[in-house]
């Protein structure tokens, strides 16, 4: 399992005088070497550095190798492992009645790409503020390694099972319903995929990260285009990213060869340093050309492919008050009885 | 004297008055589907209400926009009955489609208004023909096309408030009551009202005997469906997030919910204590909904049995992990996509265990608008105080017709929200709390809300199997004890849901029946006329809710014959007290009355069925 390296080690204690196993959780149950476990660590990782209060978070997931994953970080949040694909309704639930969460929901590629993916362009389309997760490995784990929606095509199973069908890409599909915040990385590339996270926890609307996260039982054979070595072979970052946090800024001298810097709702920065592509990640058709360039070509790019930090999300929508809907009071909730005999008079 | 005023005489000949039937009937308006007659309906309906005269109205519509026939009946009746009633006393025909088969199905004696190109008056010799030139009486009101049209609904307003007495300015009341602020609309309707009188004066002679007299039976009563009635109560019970996905006959819940949210529900700063999303389909809608009682807010949603059907794997879920939920299911016709405009009580079975697994589910069975707003707010405190979905039961003919009601009584005490720890609450406990273990001895555990600035606040959530504590877990010990208290929980609900309402005589007469829901004001009447009629008397005891409580075993028990009245064709609920009961139950007292045509019930049915059950047991 890949680790960070001995420079980007985590400080012991945080801003709120947390460790970092304040952000644990229970210990997995999944495969050894699975990639969601390499995830569950960034995800600590990414919470414990950007200072989130674990009480503030709520974890959120469906069915599957990747929903059970909640339980495996940030013991001190509430967690609701619901059913099969309805991680979305689930997540829009808990916001709506509590809009002060910090949500993550967690799914995998059956989950989202297959039974869950009405949900999915649902809540895209809402740009409900949420991270959300999609530990993709291109086979159902738990049911012993059947294709999912996001196998590439003509991938084959360890059993010589081809796969036929063409691949639903989950970033295209974001990008393409409005999504605010996009990104495509890997399990094996915890320096990018934790400037990923921070990035999200810091962004004010739907953040949908499309992780290839490999599935050591089923999946990471050769022929197959989910596993480590494929990924680590085939990986092209499209930028090197940096998440600065809004109180860094002022300390941190401007970096010889940075290119562009996205400024995040909480204040906070990405920065983006170009590599061989002169890539706009504000550029919405850029974004999907991109996209689409990387399916004909059978190209692993990952980075930040989308970033919209002026849309309005749901709550905005809805006009919600600022106190969370399940914290209001009896005297907030229910008229007085005047309103009541006003209304019944109405109906004379 | 016209051509027309001839053909009624032949009915009635001159010198034999018929003896009046006083507030006593049934019109039917028969018309198209989107002619736009439901305005005039419901002005005709209101005039009489004003008048003070009990009344109710059904609508009966196809499942179509526009181009289908609809049928539109009001009872209005002295006594107080307004279930449906099987005879229609007055009828407005104004559909080609359906009005000789309308005019064939009438009673002798009847009556007809009706347009006079439809040539009726040739189909029967025993009923009153009124005929009228509809479209050229509207003419005379405006001589644009479309609302021409329109405005020749209200044309049988006036022939009818001619003919039945109907006093005029209550009919101009509820036109103003009806389009409000809208002047030039009163002004052409008013008119339309009068063009109808003046023709029936001038050119149709009274030959019926129905007609209607002032009464004073409405004082401080309200006309209202029992869709407002249910989004009403959900708004005083603090309803704070409603998602939906639309289905004939529940959209109007939530439809009018957010209207009465806009209206009452916005804080100082003008933003909304509440969120009302139409999700993308039942199952979002149901998942949002119990996503947002787990994490503290006041949830619910409304649906129809197809929904219903949808939401199956969240209830279940909401069951198991203990969720709050409120689900109103305003039943139709089924099975799968049955009649969705018609009326049933055909899902308490399904609801009653919906879900895979060993499920139940507390179910509120309201049979009045009252009910449908006491139970909008009651359901929430149950919901909370249970930590379980609760289901609110109402079907199309409750829901979406209109009902006199008595005004609403306001929540009699504060909002329960049940077993919630807070930061403080964890301070002095030291810390940890399990969140499914039964501290109190009802069965039912404590929560905590995300977000409790706590760090031991936090548990997991899952559908899987779980112990006390929370965790994951496939002991079979852990599996059967949260499975037995789960079930305990279901009897501390038992002494929690409103228990049945029992009518009965002392002693007991050997005689009962069991209903629930909209069969109510159709067995209250049966009652009375097996009294008056045969001389019957038959003890009522009306189920408000499942689990079913005590006395319900008791009302059984002590009598002979007990009719069990379910609107759906295989006894549900007769079914529901054989699997609680048992041998409990003495064979041969539980008699089966099942009506399921898809019509509201009617007390015809239940006097029938109970004369000749009581005249074989004599």
């Amino acid at each position: 399992m890949p680790t960070p390296d001995a420079s980007s080690r985590p400080r012991k204690v945080n801003r709120l005088g947390l460790t970092p196993s304040d952000y644990k959780g229970k210990p997995s149950t999944l495969c050894k070497g699975c990639g969601h476990d390499a995830i569950s660590s960034q995800l600590i990782r990414a919470f414990f550095e950007s200072d989130v209060r674990p009480h503030q978070v709520a974890k959120l997931s469906g069915i599957g190798c990747s929903s059970k994953t909640p339980a495996y970080f940030l013991n001190h949040s509430h967690g609701f492992n619901a059913v099969h694909g309805r991680m979305p309704s689930v997540a829009t639930g808990a916001v709506l009645a509590n809009r002060r969460l910090v949500a993550v929901g967690v799914s995998g590629d059956g989950d989202t790409a297959s039974i869950g993916i009405g949900q999915f362009v649902h809540l895209v389309r809402r740009n409900l503020p949420l991270i959300y997760i999609v530990e993709n490995n291109g086979v159902y784990g738990l049911t012993k390694g059947q294709f999912s929606a996001t196998a590439d095509e003509n991938a084959a199973l360890r059993s010589g099972e081809v796969n036929r069908l063409p691949n639903i890409d989950l970033c295209g599909m974001a990008i393409e319903l409005g999504a605010t915040y996009v990104a495509r990385s890997f399990a094996g590339d915890p320096k990018q995929l934790v400037a990923l996270l921070r990035g999200a926890l810091a962004h004010n609307g739907t953040a949908v990260l499309d992780i290839l996260s490999p599935c050591v039982t089923f999946n990471n054979h050769a022929g197959s285009t989910k596993s480590y070595t494929w990924g680590k072979d085939n990986e092209e970052p499209i930028h090197i990213l940096d998440f600065v946090p809004a109180m860094d800024q002022i300390e941190v001298e401007y970096e010889e060869g940075t290119d562009q810097e996205v400024q995040l709702h909480d204040g906070s920065w990405v920065r983006l340093r170009k590599l061989e592509r002169g890539y706009d990640p504000t550029d919405r058709r850029a974004a999907q050309e991109l996209v689409l360039e990387a399916n004909e070509k059978n190209l692993f790019l990952t980075g930040l492919l989308y970033l919209d930090t002026s849309k309005r999300t749901f709550l905005d929508s809805l006009e919600l008050c600022d106190e969370p809907l399940a914290l209001l009071s009896e005297d907030q909730l229910r008229p007085p009885p005047e309103i009541l005999d006003e209304v019944v008079a109405s109906y004379r | 004297m016209s051509d027309k005023t001839a053909l009624a005489e032949e009915v009635a000949p001159s010198g034999i008055e018929p003896e009046p039937i006083v507030n006593d009937l049934a019109i039917q308006v028969a018309t198209v589907n989107g002619s736009g007659s439901q305005s005039s309906n419901l002005v005709l309906l209101r005039a009489l209400f004003r008048m003070g005269i009990p009344v109710g109205g059904k609508n009966l519509f196809p499942s179509n926009i526009a181009g289908l026939p609809t049928w539109f009946t009001i009872r209005a009746n002295r006594d107080g009955w307004v279930a449906r009633k099987r005879n229609v006393d007055y009828l407005v025909a104004l559909n080609p489609q359906t009005a000789i088969r309308d005019v064939e199905s009438l009673s002798p004696g009847s009556a007809v208004v009706y347009e006079e190109g439809l040539r009726l008056e040739r189909r029967r010799d025993d009923v009153v023909f009124y005929p009228a030139p509809f479209q050229e009486l509207a003419a005379e009101v405006t001589r644009e096309v479309r609302l021409r049209k329109l405005l020749a609904n209200m044309i049988y307003v006036g022939l009818l408030g001619e003919l039945l007495s109907i006093d005029v300015e209550e009919i101009f009341g509820a036109i103003d009551s009806q389009f409000r602020s809208k002047k030039a609309a009163v002004e052409l309707n008013r008119r339309a009202v009068e063009i109808g009188i003046r023709h029936a004066r001038e050119n149709l002679v009274k030959q019926d005997p129905f007609t209607l007299e002032r009464m004073d039976k409405n004082r401080g009563k309200v006309l209202i469906d029992g869709n407002a009635a249910a989004a009403l109560g959900a708004m005083f019970g603090g309803a704070s997030v409603a998602t939906w996905y639309p289905i004939t006959p529940s959209s109007s819940v939530v439809e009018q919910l957010t209207g009465f949210l806009k209206r009452y529900r916005k804080g100082p700063d003008g933003k909304a204590t509440y969120a009302v999303v139409q999700a993308e389909d039942e199952l979002a809608a149901v998942g949002m909904a119990l996503a947002a009682g787990w994490a503290g807010a006041r949830a619910m949603t409304a649906t129809s049995g197809p929904g219903i059907s949808l939401m199956s794997e969240f209830v279940g879920l909401g069951y198991y992990a203990e969720i709050p939920l409120v689900i109103w299911n305003i039943q139709r016709v089924g099975p799968s996509t049955g009649l969705p405009t018609r009326t049933a009580q055909g899902d308490i079975l399904s609801t009653y265990t919906l879900s895979h697994g060993d499920t139940k589910h507390v179910c509120l069975l309201p049979a009045s608008t009252r009910e449908c707003f006491e139970f909008g707010w009651k359901a929430f405190d149950l919901a909370e105080r249970l930590q379980t979905p609760v289901f609110v039961l109402s079907d199309l003919d409750l829901g979406m017709n209109i009902w006199a009601t008595e005004p609403f009584e306001y929540p009699d005490r504060p909002m329960d929200r049940g077993k919630v720890l807070t930061r403080e609450d964890l301070e002095r406990l030291g810390g940890t709390f399990q969140r499914y273990a039964d501290v109190d001895g009802d069965a039912i555990p404590y929560r905590t809300l995300p977000g409790t600035e706590h760090p031991g606040a936090a548990y997991f959530t899952r559908g899987s199997g779980h112990d006390e504590g929370a965790e994951y877990t496939e002991s079979e010990e852990a599996y059967v004890r949260i499975m037995a208290r789960l079930d305990r929980k279901f009897e501390t609900a038992r002494e929690m849901v409103p228990p049945p309402v029992v009518d009965q005589t002392e002693p007991a007469t050997p005689l009962g029946i069991i209903g629930f829901g909209s069969s109510d004001p159709a067995i209250e009447e049966a009652r009375t006329r097996l009294r008056e009629e045969a001389a019957i008397e038959m003890d009522y005891l009306r189920l408000r809710a499942l689990p079913l409580g005590p006395s319900v075993l008791d009302f059984i028990t002590a009598r002979q014959r007990v009719v069990v009245l379910d609107q759906n064709r295989d006894g549900q609920v007769l079914q529901l007290l054989r699997a609680e009961y048992g041998d409990r139950i003495p064979s041969g007292v539980l008699r089966s009355l099942r009506h399921y045509s898809g019509h509201p019930m009617d007390a015809q049915t239940i006097v029938d069925y109970v004369t000749e059950m009581e005249i074989g047991a004599v």
